[in-house]
């Protein structure tokens, strides 16, 4: 087994005759805060679909624990212990908040579709759903419809959603925008402790959360990877600093 | 006070039934984004089915075999039919549902005929259950209610205290959500779809012999159910529970009702005479006009409140 939690080979998408991901290769070691950063249209989000199976890549190859996961339904890489967020906050509005968890935890403690045991006759899957909870900081908001909660609250629930099936590998997509200051702090102090002993990829817009988590940056320009490694490494990169940073530095 | 009471009963039974028909386009509605314009065409066939599998093994088995079979049925139009068309957009499904209406009419023409059924009402439920101020209330209409109530129950606590509930309401708002929590979207969208199909078989075999089992009763049923879906709100269960229960007691009592506008007016010294199209149009009864009321309504309820009573969304 290789070190790599999560490898893509010369993957590449296109759309039509439009290239949107262009022979990406990375690879994540296991335990690492990984964070992709780039300009709009850089491809961020089309990667991460590509790697969470929503939609099947052109090319090359893309191996979760070194076993391929391109072409499989999405469902399937959840199940190998792959786990994304949304850009556009996914929670299920109209459940309570305990019910979005509940949900979350129900394929990974193995209940698949059994029709006729209920629900309330779960104490394991209760404990465990109310346990996460009191991780979240959402016990008071239980039965909160999620709709209803505040919208760092939802963010903190869709990440607490993401990790609770307890996959190694998290995919989160913007997991801070649109949140104020220091509703950002609590998100990357939420991040830091839940991805504990998991691998993180993420994208984000945020230099001071990239900066703050990464313990590697890539920077996707125009579906390329321009350059890749620790965050002083890529921070004094020219050509980084010329695509991406260059504004950042002169404001 | 008899017709109250007689209507009310009728009304409820129609209602119940249609809210059978209606929740399975419901829940079908939420799931694909369009409307399945083939669902009366199931509750048709599941209808006929139960004519014919009565006849071997009697109306009961028949009450359980022919709804599996419109759920089997189902499962298959999913499988091999939406789910491929799916890709091509909402049109697509909605042509394919169309399609589906003619194909299932015309199959059931060639195979039990042009002519009605004798499918009738078992003669274990063919006597009457009480009279009421002389007016005799079948026993089998009671059936009917309850086998609506049961499976309005049994759905009802599907939905909301299993597992397979929890992730159909979960899929039905975010299916890609819930298909990165590790669930098999496409395998709940197949048992949505069944399920919805098995209801519509139900009501189907209930109102088969209740009303006539012929090949035009989909074409009659289909636009009713529509409208309770439209009205009550597309996707919402309870809306749709009370479209059903209100369109089937009116159109209970508006058959029964003989006033007619100018009955109204009258009470209040207002008299119109002479021959022309206004008072024509005053002096016709309600009853006359009971089968456009549905229709009036939905025009009424889509130009004020357009999400329908209890909607999430738009018509």
């Amino acid at each position: 087994m290789s070190d790599a939690a999560l490898a893509l080979k010369n993957v590449g998408k296109a759309f039509g005759n439009l290239e949107i991901i262009r022979g990406v290769s990375l690879d994540i070691a296991r335990g690492e805060r990984h964070a992709i950063i780039g300009p709009n249209g850089a491809g961020k989000t089309t990667l991460f679909n590509l790697i969470s199976g929503r939609f099947r890549i052109s090319s090359g190859e893309i191996l979760l624990n070194d076993v391929r996961i391109d072409g499989l339904p999405p469902h399937k890489i959840n199940r190998m212990g792959l786990s994304r967020s949304f850009q556009i906050t996914s929670i299920f509005h109209r459940l309570s908040v305990f019910e979005n968890l509940r949900c979350a935890l129900l394929w990974s403690m193995g209940y698949r579709y059994s029709f006729w045991t209920p629900l309330w006759l779960q104490r394991e899957l209760t404990a465990r759903t109310d346990a996460m909870l009191e991780d979240l900081n959402l016990t008071p908001r239980r039965d909160t419809a999620a709709g209803l909660l505040s919208y760092a609250d939802q963010r903190a629930l869709e990440i607490g959603m993401t990790i609770a099936g307890g996959a190694s590998v998290i995919l989160l997509d913007e997991p801070t925008a649109g949140m104020s200051n220091s509703e950002t702090d609590n998100a990357v102090a939420l991040i830091r402790r839940v991805s504990k002993g998991k691998t993180l990829l993420m994208v984000e817009h945020d230099m001071k959360v990239v900066f703050d988590l990464a313990d590697v940056i890539t920077v996707l320009v125009y579906g390329q990877v321009i350059a890749s490694g620790p965050p002083h490494i890529v921070r004094a990169n020219p050509a980084v600093q010329e695509a991406y940073l260059g504004a950042l530095d002169a404001a | 006070m008899e017709i109250v009471l007689v209507s009310l009963f009728n009304g409820l039974v129609y209602g119940m039934l249609l809210f059978m028909l209606a929740s399975g386009l419901t829940l079908i509605f939420s799931m694909m984004g369009v409307l399945n314009f083939a669902h009366a065409s199931i509750y048709m066939i599941g209808a006929y089915l139960a004519f014919t599998v009565s006849r071997f093994v009697g109306f009961f088995p028949a009450l359980i075999i022919a709804p599996l079979l419109c759920a089997l049925i189902g499962a298959a139009i999913e499988v091999w039919g939406l789910r491929r068309v799916h890709h091509n957009g909402h049109i697509a499904e909605l042509l394919f549902t169309f399609g589906l209406v003619f194909i299932v009419q015309r199959s059931v023409q060639m195979i039990w005929g042009m002519l009605p059924m004798a499918y009738r009402v078992p003669p274990s439920l063919d006597f009457s259950l009480f009279t009421i101020y002389g007016a005799n209330f079948p026993a089998y209409r009671g059936f009917m209610l309850l086998v609506s109530v049961g499976m309005l129950v049994a759905t009802w606590l599907l939905l909301k205290k299993t597992r397979i509930g929890l992730v159909i309401q979960a899929a039905l708002t975010h299916p890609q959500m819930a298909s990165a929590l590790g669930h098999n979207v496409p395998r709940v969208f197949t048992i949505v779809f069944a399920g919805g199909c098995l209801l519509a078989g139900l009501a189907g075999v209930i109102g088969g012999n209740y009303q006539t089992t012929e090949p035009g009763m989909a074409e009659s049923m289909g636009p009713i159910v529509f409208v309770v879906v439209v009205f009550g709100g597309l996707g919402s269960l309870a809306g749709c529970f009370v479209a059903s229960i209100l369109m089937g007691l009116i159109m209970t009592f508006a058959v029964v009702i003989n006033t007619s506008m100018l009955d109204l007016l009258r009470p209040l010294g207002i008299t119109v005479t002479g021959d022309n199209l206004f008072t024509e149009i005053l002096t016709v009864p309600v009853a006359r006009i009971g089968a456009l009321l549905p229709f009036a309504m939905m025009i009424i309820i889509l130009s004020f409140r357009p999400r329908g009573l209890m909607g999430t969304r738009d018509t």
